[in-house]
């Protein structure tokens, strides 16, 4: 593995699209989380729900603005490191990551300061429409993303000019390319997963040192019912989108299953070590036929293997086996933590349980982890392809030396090491205070005014 | 009747760099000044003036690169790598002030210096970098056949250092401008005092930055209409209406400074940052990266040159209306004690 311009710069995006994945997958279910409490506090008026509100709202504004700054990195590095990328695909993706800045971006950034700051200046309904439009708008990001990411990985609606360049012919067919929905789906999904995982570890931490606190006790209800809905959803849709892959990109399939030869009654490997110098598994523990079963629905189906592609076209194989085994092992452990806490909530409160308590805690960066695993599986298994079967990402970098990456590189990591300790800790500090401790403080410090309060309808300060 | 979408793509792309320049300027200018603050509280003033607002300034800087990689990938995927550690270095400069509006809230005894540090920090050199990626634009990129073929250290030169030290010294007055307008009592008079340090090295580094473009840049004075051996007085002529709008802004800084105003500065602030605008859009317009490729060249192609425009048509009408919704519903005078939250 030679470090190069190019080497580096897939490091580089990796690590920092990694990176900035955690907090668009937090914030997104964070941002309806905080639209449905404020709906909650103005329908019933109680205070427990307004408490919940600005205590999260506290969460969601460090993890907001840690995501916008690594964001806008996003749209310089596709110039930077990936420009003849950039120059090929523009007639493409240009329009769609331009609709994502023109139809979310602003969105989110003008009326985040109006449901952070506004408080003191709107009435209830507008900031409510404020909360709204941020919530909104989180999710019409995605929408954009996962459009020009899943058209990167199965694209339709294009034509290859006679110059050899990539044009736009159906516009629909671009925005809706074949695995958009479920991977929309599954990403929406995904971003709620990790929320209610949070919301549930946050408030489960409140209840063991005190089992009465209030607003914990609503909010992890909150959080067992998002999770025991969504998670069994999840699978449904995870599995979906892995028959698709089957047909669509059978070498990133063959992959995750480290598949080598084609056959039927191919073995389902629980655990093995792939390696792709001998085109084999050094050791594997394995279920006969199931893994045919598992992928194409029947023992009997000849499932592809990767040694009928020519080395040059194979992706790695070692982290995306793994990465998806994390993934779906985490995923399996969040159903049976959302059915867990339904059953306890069901026989009289899940805060009774405090095994249940601390395995939510633990829990709680569950789902951070399951969703960059799963990243890691959609784009290293997209490899050696930048757009699929279109463009090698090999020929999609910059014209720039090994030098000036390795120092960008370098720098992101110390600035994202940086970052990321504040603001894990800063959100950590809020948790330990949880709900009731940081309201009263912040209220003492920062006289914040309700909406609905006498005080809201005060003219603003001179 | 046809539209000419590459020129319009232009006009739009170029407001929108410049609506960065202007909003995200006054914004990387109170971090600039933050160094010269007498208090914490008069820190926490001077950010609460701009908390609501910093967000949505920088999305114009996404919507910069991502409007030019959508509407001119092949001045982006030129200028993207011959810029690349101006670029990457203003990058993490803006990610450390950024999130330093949350964590300065959040830190305690060693973390709020740390994250009052990060914020002047990362506005400096955040402005010290696009005056040098900028330096770097005007003295031109080395393509062949429409890439970069540059090498990584091109745009360190003298004059991006020049340029760059001017922006940081512009930015700083549209900084202390905007506290001018925001702030009342002691803080309003020391901003008062960094506007009009500000105006007299902003208009020193101008002067130096406009005559070392010219000097440096001949195929410049030609835009100008200066020749090596003659004047050719009709190209120059509307040309002057530029230098003369930068001078009458300072005037009216100055002057705002001198008559107590509290908004004549800022506006005047403004101005000069158009003239300097004009000034650039003069000295390279059709090309897009200098000396090298046109907007025409540059375009994407026309379907989704179109398609983007497009959009543009429908949804800036509303970014600029809630965009100033949001300044009305901000607007006032900022209280030393008034809550980021």
């Amino acid at each position: 593995m030679a470090f190069d311009a190019l080497m580096l710069s897939r490091l580089q995006f990796a690590f920092t699209i990694a990176f900035h994945i955690i907090f668009p997958s937090f914030t997104i279910g964070l941002a309806s989380f905080l639209a449905v409490l404020e709906a909650s506090w103005l329908f019933t008026m109680r205070e427990a729900f307004k408490t919940l509100y600005l205590f999260w709202a506290k969460v969601f504004a460090i993890s907001f603005g840690m995501g916008v700054v690594s964001g806008v990195v996003m749209s310089y590095e596709f110039g930077t490191n990936w420009s003849v990328f950039a120059k090929a695909s523009a007639p493409v993706l240009g329009p769609l990551l331009a609709f994502e800045v023109l139809t979310a971006f602003f969105l989110e950034a003008s009326f985040l300061g109006v449901m952070l700051m506004g408080w003191k200046r709107v009435g209830p309904g507008l900031h409510f429409t404020a909360t709204c439009l941020v919530a909104f708008g989180t999710l019409v990001s995605a929408f954009w993303i996962i459009s020009a990411n899943s058209w990167m990985q199965s694209p339709s609606g294009f034509v290859v000019g006679a110059d050899g360049k990539i044009l736009a012919a159906r516009w629909l067919a671009v925005i809706f390319s074949p695995t958009f929905p479920e991977r929309f789906a599954h990403m929406v999904l995904a971003a709620y997963l990790v929320t209610a995982l949070v919301v549930g570890a946050a408030s489960a931490f409140m209840l063991l040192k005190d089992k009465a606190q209030v607003e914990s006790k609503i909010a992890l209800r909150m959080a067992i019912a998002m999770c025991a809905i969504v998670a069994p959803a999840q699978l449904l849709v995870g599995d979906h989108a892995g028959k698709d892959i089957l047909h669509r990109q059978p070498t990133k399939l063959a992959a995750i299953e480290a598949f080598w030869d084609t056959k039927t009654h191919q073995a389902f490997h629980i655990a093995a070590w792939p390696d792709r110098s001998i085109a084999a598994n050094r050791w594997e523990l394995s279920i006969p036929s199931l893994g045919s079963w598992i992928t194409a629905g029947s023992a009997d189906a000849e499932v592809v293997g990767l040694k009928s592609f020519a080395p040059k076209d194979r992706p790695p194989v070692f982290i995306i086996f793994w990465a998806f085994r994390v993934m779906v092992g985490l995923g399996v452990a969040m159903i049976g933590l959302g059915l867990w806490g339904a059953w306890l909530w069901w026989r009289g409160g899940p805060e009774r349980s405090r095994l249940f308590l601390r395995a939510a805690v633990a829990m709680g960066p569950s789902g951070f982890v399951a969703v960059v695993a799963g990243w890691t599986v959609a784009e290293v298994g997209r490899q050696p392809w930048v757009i699929w079967h279109v463009m090698r990402t090999a020929n999609a970098v910059s014209p720039i030396g090994h030098a000036e990456v390795s120092a960008s590189l370098l720098a992101f990591m110390t600035v994202y090491a940086i970052i990321f300790s504040g603001g894990v800790l800063y959100i950590l500090r809020l948790m330990a205070m949880g709900p009731a401790g940081v309201d009263t403080q912040l209220t003492a410090r920062e006289r914040v005014r309700a909406p609905g309060s006498p005080l809201a309808a005060a003219p603003p300060e001179p | 009747m046809t539209l000419d979408l590459p020129l319009i793509g232009t006009v739009i792309i170029a407001i929108a760099v410049f609506l960065y320049v202007l909003l995200d300027g006054f914004d990387l200018g109170v971090g600039i000044l933050f160094l010269f603050a007498r208090s914490p509280l008069e820190r926490d003033a001077m950010m609460n003036t701009i908390a609501p607002y910093w967000d949505g300034n920088e999305t114009w800087l996404v919507l910069g690169g991502g409007g030019l990689f959508a509407a001119f990938p092949g001045a982006y995927a030129v200028l993207m790598p011959a810029l690349y550690l101006p670029v990457m270095i203003m990058l993490m400069a803006l990610i450390l002030r950024g999130v330093a509006f949350e964590f300065r809230l959040h830190g305690r005894r060693r973390g709020k210096p740390l994250w009052t540090f990060a914020f002047f920090f990362g506005s400096l050199v955040a402005t010290l970098a696009q005056g040098m990626a900028l330096g770097g634009f005007v003295e031109g990129i080395n393509v062949v056949n429409g890439a970069f073929a540059g090498g990584a250290l091109d745009w360190a030169t003298p004059y991006s250092l020049l340029m760059a030290m001017g922006l940081v010294a512009g930015y700083a007055l549209l900084g202390a401008g905007w506290l001018m307008l925001k702030t009342d009592g002691g803080l309003h008079r020391d901003a008062r005092r960094w506007a009009m340090v500000a105006t007299i090295v902003a208009t020193a580094f101008l002067a130096a930055a406009s005559l070392a473009t010219l000097l440096v840049k001949p195929e410049v004075d030609a835009h100008w209409g200066i020749e090596a051996d003659h004047v050719n007085a009709p190209v120059l002529a509307p040309h002057l209406a530029i230098p003369i709008l930068g001078a009458v802004g300072l005037a009216v800084v100055f002057f705002g400074i001198r008559r107590n105003s509290h908004h004549w500065p800022f506006v005047g602030g403004l101005v000069v940052f158009l003239s300097g605008y004009l000034g650039l859009a003069a000295s390279f317009f059709p090309d897009m990266v200098p000396y090298a490729i046109t907007f025409r060249q540059a375009a994407n192609a026309p379907n989704a040159l179109g398609l983007v425009l497009g959009g543009v048509a429908v949804l800036l009408p509303f970014i600029l209306g809630y965009t100033a919704y949001v300044y009305w519903l901000f607007r006032g005078k900022v209280g030393a004690d008034a809550g980021y939250h």
